[in-house]
């Protein structure tokens, strides 16, 4: 019988029929992995301290890094959306604001660190379970900031465009994941317990 | 080559300038864990940039075109290969070396015990060799029947070219080396002794040797989790046409349930390790009582993994046993329905056990009525799986090769480790058997007799396929043989040996003991030694075995209707599937036809058992 296509070409036809649903499917599995991550270390702080809460919290710096990370989630959408359309003087402006928010969150990271420190070390268990959880989520900013880098180097580049901006769509649906994980984290370890 | 020898040097580069870098910031001692835990990491990065991501990715980042490998023939096997089959073969290599590694430290235990007293070894070095055949152990039971099998066989078996992610698959076999290396390292830092499960207050306060143990193991733990995630994407989104969830071979629902398990519950492994590692390193308290921590929490973390991980080990096990029952007992898989069913009920259930491990641990005791009902709720799966293994072989015409002698030793077996496991589930019995022999010889029938076995019979089930070859059936049957008699000898006498009160994870033992544990260990030895034999069966086979044709079992699924070794993409046009795997004894039933190939499908009648049992659409 006679062959109809090479190897080579029903390769690359195969592949642009199922690449866009295995890309997706592929992050919301990484996704729902990494809830299992951030779900053990919340109820380790539950476990080994109750809801107890010390008696210096920086409740403002606090409540100011969650508006940031909020709203750099939404400049983050924007970006997403911009090059959906293919404005990609927009797509790179929302896309710095992302980057640029989530950088001041680091930041502000860095100074409730060294709040903290002095009133609750890390040898303390509030300590261990407030550093392992903030730590754990301002590295995954970090990777996020880098990510949003690559894409806003890349688009700059004019590597995406309406049609084909799957890098664009996976960083940004991953900051808004590592934004929902600060919007546990954030009530574990201000907003329970207490007075 | 090219990029094993960077990848090595970079490797090598990254943990120096990790390490040297932390020193100079912090002073102190150059072997100080917290240079080593920033130099493995950073040497963990040069490594990976070194084998190919770098080519790769990395280079894609900044906007550059990847450089992809152009190496064919064996070297294939020794680089950055994207090809799923060549990462299988990879894995299946890595782990066979991995396990042998593991018996030898096996065989210096069972050497040491031969007698009551201290003997080659003494408490302290017992102890890290036992811990270091724990941890290989549990990662050739984890990663070798998913890794390898899962890696060649599940594109194939629906019809795809590749794997969903096959660089993502390549960097997921590349992560194995640098956790053999850091495990087989510990020595130099005083090696660790806290067993393959690490408990605290131990783990965070013994040598050096358990910070490499921390950072290899959670390193395994993120090549398991990605693999899991590549296998799944790839049956949900590559399936062939025609291919629906109701046609999967039994050995892609097994890996795909195994998978969804190790893609979840991996996390809380690595939550538990990373806790250790900043216990040790970082100061914090987690663990520690007197400063208000927690070691049950500990427990809690790592059997939410722990438990549910055998089930990665032994549903991919399942799936082979079946796969190749079905298949040489020539008659349709026994309500695989039901089979299905079950596999993603265990998958499912896996997750609520877990504190069955901690029955004599302190935890709360309301705890222990609702986990031993569930622990002995999954006996139910698993117990359809067994009957569909046997069902599948009852009036069958069984064609007696080596992989069905393998896969009928794995149903005695199972049921050994089965049964023996009520007692262990049970509260009341487990709290003293908790801790000693007996609980040593169930989970060495569950995991070597359910697992090992099975991994045995999908290598002398796809050897053919594999490399092309047959091998020596007549040696295959007498390894089969030989082996499975050592392990009843080894292991059955250790049962008797846990109800006459010997503890496990100890050097010594009481002197009336002797007797058994002499038997056990002549028993070891002798199922060490048929090891050599499997390994003097694939050699000479790989090299100089007849020719195997492309489907020596004639069997059904589409691995067998491809060449062997399949072509690079697999398949020439894009087969189409119409019908059920297992129909064996239904005249004129197809699973597939191929665009640009001629769609054979008919099983010949002589080789037929009798169609009954099966429950398909």
């Amino acid at each position: 019988m006679a062959m109809t296509a090479t190897p080579e070409a029903v390769h690359s036809r195969a592949e642009a029929t199922y690449r866009p649903a295995a890309n997706r499917l592929g992050l919301w599995l990484f996704l729902a992995s990494e809830t299992f991550l951030f779900s053990a270390f919340i109820s380790s702080r539950f476990v080994v301290s109750g809801t107890d809460q010390p008696e210096h919290l920086n409740q403002g710096l606090a409540l100011l890094l969650t508006l940031l990370l909020l709203w750099s989630s939404i400049s983050a959408f924007r970006a997403e959306a911009a090059m959906a359309h293919d404005n990609r003087r927009l797509f790179q402006r929302e896309i710095l604001t992302t980057i640029v928010l989530g950088v001041l969150f680091l930041v502000g990271v860095g100074v409730e660190f060294n709040e903290a420190l002095a009133d609750f070390p890390a040898n303390t268990i509030y300590g261990s379970s407030f550093f392992m959880l903030i730590g754990l989520h301002a590295f995954h900013v970090l990777t996020g900031i880098l990510a949003l880098g690559v894409v806003w180097n890349l688009g700059r580049l004019g590597h995406y465009g309406s049609d084909n901006h799957w890098p664009v769509e996976g960083v940004v649906k991953y900051w808004h994941f590592v934004d929902l994980m600060w919007v546990a984290i954030y009530p574990t370890l201000y907003l329970f317990g207490g007075s | 080559m090219r990029q094993l020898l960077r990848a090595v040097i970079f490797g090598i580069l990254g943990y120096l300038v990790g390490a040297l870098l932390t020193w100079l910031v912090r002073g102190g001692s150059l072997s100080d864990e917290v240079c080593v835990v920033f130099g493995y990491v950073v040497g963990l990065i040069g490594w990976l940039f070194g084998i190919g991501m770098g080519d790769t990715w990395i280079r894609e980042w900044f906007g550059l075109p990847a450089r992809e490998s152009e190496v064919s023939g064996w070297k294939r096997y020794l680089g950055f290969s994207t090809d799923h089959k060549v990462i299988g073969v990879q894995y299946l290599a890595t782990f066979i070396v991995v396990m042998l590694l593991g018996g030898i430290a096996a065989l210096i235990l069972r050497f040491e015990l031969a007698q009551a007293g201290e003997g080659i070894l003494n408490a302290d070095r017992y102890n890290q060799v036992m811990s270091m055949h724990g941890i290989l152990m549990v990662a050739v039971a984890v990663a070798a029947i998913l890794g390898s099998f899962g890696n060649y066989l599940v594109p194939i078996m629906i019809g795809a070219d590749d794997m969903a992610f096959p660089r993502l698959n390549a960097v997921t076999f590349w992560l194995i080396p640098p956790v053999a290396i850091g495990l087989l390292a510990a020595p130099t830092l005083g090696s660790f002794d806290s067993g393959w499960t690490a408990y605290p207050p131990l783990s965070v306060v013994n040598n050096g040797g358990q910070i490499l143990f921390v950072l290899a193991v959670t390193t395994f733990g993120l090549s398991s989790i990605l693999g899991g995630l590549n296998v799944i994407t790839t049956v949900v989104t590559m399936r062939a046409p025609g291919m629906t969830w109701g046609r999967l071979p039994i050995f892609v629902w097994a890996a795909f349930a195994a998978s969804m398990i190790s893609l979840l519950t991996t996390q809380f492994f690595a939550a538990s390790l990373v806790l250790i590692a900043m216990d040790r390193v970082a100061g914090t308290v987690f663990f520690n009582g007197a400063a208000g921590g927690d070691p049950l929490l500990y427990q809690h973390l790592f059997w939410f993994y722990s438990h549910p991980a055998v089930y990665v080990m032994v549903l991919p096990g399942f799936g082979v046993v079946l796969e190749t029952i079905t298949h040489m007992s020539r008659k349709p898989l026994f309500a695989y329905k039901a089979v299905v069913v079950s596999l993603l009920t265990i998958a499912g259930l896996s997750v609520i056990v877990w504190a069955h491990h901690m029955f004599t641990s302190g935890m709360a005791e309301y705890l222990h009525g609702p986990f031993m009902f569930a622990t002995e709720m999954i006996s139910v799966p698993t117990g359809v799986i067994f009957l569909s293994a046997v069902a599948t072989l009852w009036r069958g015409k069984l064609w007696m090769k080596t992989p069905l002698f393998f896969a009928m030793t794995w149903v005695f077996q199972f049921l050994m480790g089965g049964v023996t496991g009520i007692f262990l589930a049970d509260v009341v019995t487990d709290v003293s058997l908790h801790d000693s022999y007996f609980v040593v010889a169930h989970f060495h029938y569950t995991i070597m007799g359910g697992m090992i076995f099975a991994f045995l019979t999908g290598i002398f089930f796809w050897f053919p396929k594999i490399t092309g070859r047959m091998i020596n059936d007549r040696l295959g049957i007498i390894f089969a043989l030989w082996l499975t008699i050592g392990f009843q000898l080894t292991f059955l006498p250790q049962f008797w040996l846990g109800t006459n009160g010997m503890n496990r994870r100890i050097a010594d033992y009481p002197e009336q003991l002797e007797g058994a544990n002499l038997f056990s260990t002549v028993a070891a030895f002798c199922l060490g030694a048929s090891f050599l034999l499997l390994v003097y069966i694939l050699l000479t086979g790989a090299r100089r075995g007849p020719k195997a044709g492309n489907n020596p079992w004639n069997a059904s699924t589409l691995e067998w209707h491809v060449s062997s070794p399949p072509p690079e993409h697999n398949f020439s046009g894009q087969p189409t599937v119409v019908g059920h795997p297992y129909r064996y004894g239904t005249a004129g039933s197809r699973h597939a036809e191929f665009a640009g190939m001629t769609a054979v499908e008919q099983i010949p009648p002589e080789q037929t058992g009798t169609g009954e049992g099966g429950d398909y659409e």
